[in-house]
Parts: structure tokens; sequence; C-alpha cells
């Protein structure tokens, strides 16, 4: 591929981009959507959340994922960082520790795409008894 | 912290929870002067003259949920042991200045790291918010504005993988071509 060095280069990328999401919105909702949310404070960022959102940036497409990949604070879990906040659509988010871009992986192929659970899964949004009732 | 480009990620955090919309991020290399000047700009919340006195303080937060806040004292900490310092400006309801100098020759300066891929997912992270990169060196200027971006977009989602990508490639193929480093 052609280095991308002008603001005219990335326009290419554009109109290819434009014409896969075309394609895209025929099929399928985007509200239903996975949601991905990388912690990104000082602890995170020393962790190597960077790196972990780049993973997920990355290879959320040759997995057949569509998901929104964000950012978010330090929800407090400072010594499991980085960790992720997956959404799926009409579920519960669940907050995931330790994730380097080989967890990251695991959480790909397990949970995002099977649905099965991975260990590492943070108590970050349980609700209390009083929430239960 | 491992480089610049994380001190940057991070100090730009402090932007986004002021609830900046436009976020002006400055990287000066002056090999003349031997200085290298980060400054990050924003036109957040700011700081009242209290808040201002406490935030070099390691044991300060404005977070509930931990009690420590790190992020500019260990920037303060990696820029003074290069003989550089710290300076915050800020005023409630007129934005924040950061400045931070490092010599740039000096062996413990952190080096600029992924200048690129730190404005890429900033940008992506945050479609609501403009972000502003200047780059100088004696080699050149560069400049990213995420609104000229976001104008050649259009309806393109910029936060799509294949876009991120693009970007963090089109900032690493000019900030390369003029950084003074290696």
């Amino acid at each position: 591929m052609d280095k991308i060095k002008t603001l005219a280069d990335l326009k290419k990328i554009r109109e290819r981009v434009q014409a896969k999401i075309d394609l895209r919105e025929k099929s399928e909702n985007t509200e239903n959507m996975v949601q991905i949310k990388v912690g990104m404070s000082t602890c995170g960022i020393s962790a190597g959340s960077k790196e972990t959102m780049s993973w997920f940036l990355e290879h959320l497409e040759e997995n057949g994922i569509q998901a929104v990949v964000t950012q978010t604070g330090c929800m407090g879990h400072c010594s499991y960082e980085p960790t992720v906040e997956i959404t799926k659509p009409g579920r519960e988010p669940i907050v995931f520790g330790k994730v380097t871009p080989r967890k990251a992986e695991e959480i790909m192929q397990k949970y995002l795409k099977k649905d099965e659970l991975v260990e590492g899964i943070l108590p970050a949004n349980y609700d209390t008894i009083e929430g239960i009732k | 912290m491992k480089d610049l480009s994380s001190h940057i990620l991070d100090i730009v955090q402090n932007s986004i929870r002021a609830n900046a919309r436009r976020i002006g991020i400055e990287l000066e290399e002056d090999l003349l002067r031997d200085r290298l000047t980060v400054r990050i700009e924003d036109d957040g919340d700011g700081m009242d003259e209290e808040t201002l006195r406490r935030v070099r303080d390691p044991f300060y937060t404005s977070r509930t949920v931990r009690k420590v806040g790190l992020g500019i004292p260990l920037l303060t900490q990696n820029a003074e042991r290069t003989g550089g310092s710290v300076t915050i400006e800020s005023a409630l309801g007129k934005g924040t200045v950061l400045t931070a100098t490092f010599t740039h020759s000096h062996l413990d300066r952190p080096p600029l790291g992924d200048i690129a891929g730190t404005l890429a997912l900033l940008t992506a992270a945050n479609p609501e918010r403009e972000f502003v990169y200047r780059h100088t060196s004696g080699k050149g200027e560069y400049r990213f504005d995420t609104r000229e971006v976001r104008q050649l977009l259009g309806e393109v989602p910029v936060n799509d993988p294949e876009i991120v990508r693009a970007i963090r490639e089109l900032i690493a193929e000019n900030v390369s071509e003029i950084s003074e480093e290696g």
C-alpha cells in the first residue's frame, strides 16, 4: 500500500471505508455493536493500556467483531490495570482486569466470539444486596 | 511512564475530565538551546488557586475511587531530573496550560515514544473533542488538526479501525521527518 502522508492520502482511505460502511449498514444495525472501553488513566497507561486499545482496534475486523472502542477513566482497580469494560448489546457490562494484548486475544476468542467467560473478571458492577432487592 | 507520548496521553486525560472541547498539544524540539518543551493547553473548567496549589501533591486527586493522583508528579519528576521543570497556569472557567521542559540531550530525558499512536487513539476515543497537535524542530513544522480530519471524513466515523490506522500512519510519517530524535 502507498504511504499515507497528506490529508489527500487519508481521503483515499476514506473512500474505501465509506464503501465498506455502506455494505455493512445494509445488513447490520450499528446500535447492536459491542462497546469496548479501555481504562486510560495514569495507572492504566503505565500498565500498557495504549497497547491494549490498539490491539482491539487492529484485531476486531479480522475476527469479525463489530465494536466501538473508546476510553474511560480509572475505576479504582489500579493494581489490575489495564482494565477493559465490555458491553455486549442488551447485556450488563463486564470489566476484565490485567488485559495485556495476550489476554485481549483470549477475551476475543472466548467471550466476544463464543460467549464463554474467562478468568480475571473484576467485581466492578456487582449489585449489593440492597441493589438486588 | 516510559516515554513522553505516555505522559501526553495521561495529562490530556486531565483536560478531558475538565470537560475540555479543544485541546492543543505542542511539542518543540530546540537543539540550539538544547531544550524539549511539551505544552498542553485546554479550554476546560480550569482550577481555582487552592486546587492549583494542591495539584502537584501526589496525595491529591479529584477522583473518589482512589486516593492518589500521580500524573503530574510523575511528569514533574521526569522533567526535573533532566534539569527541566513543569509549570501550570489555570483559572476557573479559563482552561489550563501545562508546560513541561526537558534538557533535550539529557540521558534521563524520556524518548518521544509513540506520538502518532497516542494522537490516533485520542482522536478515535474522543470523537466529540478537537485536538490540535503542533510539532516544531530545526527541521520544520508539522500540524495535525482533528477538525480538518473530521471535515474530510464526513460521515465516515473517525473511530473506524482502518481510519485510525491511517491517521496513525499519517502522523508517524510526518513526525519522523522533522523529529530530532535518532
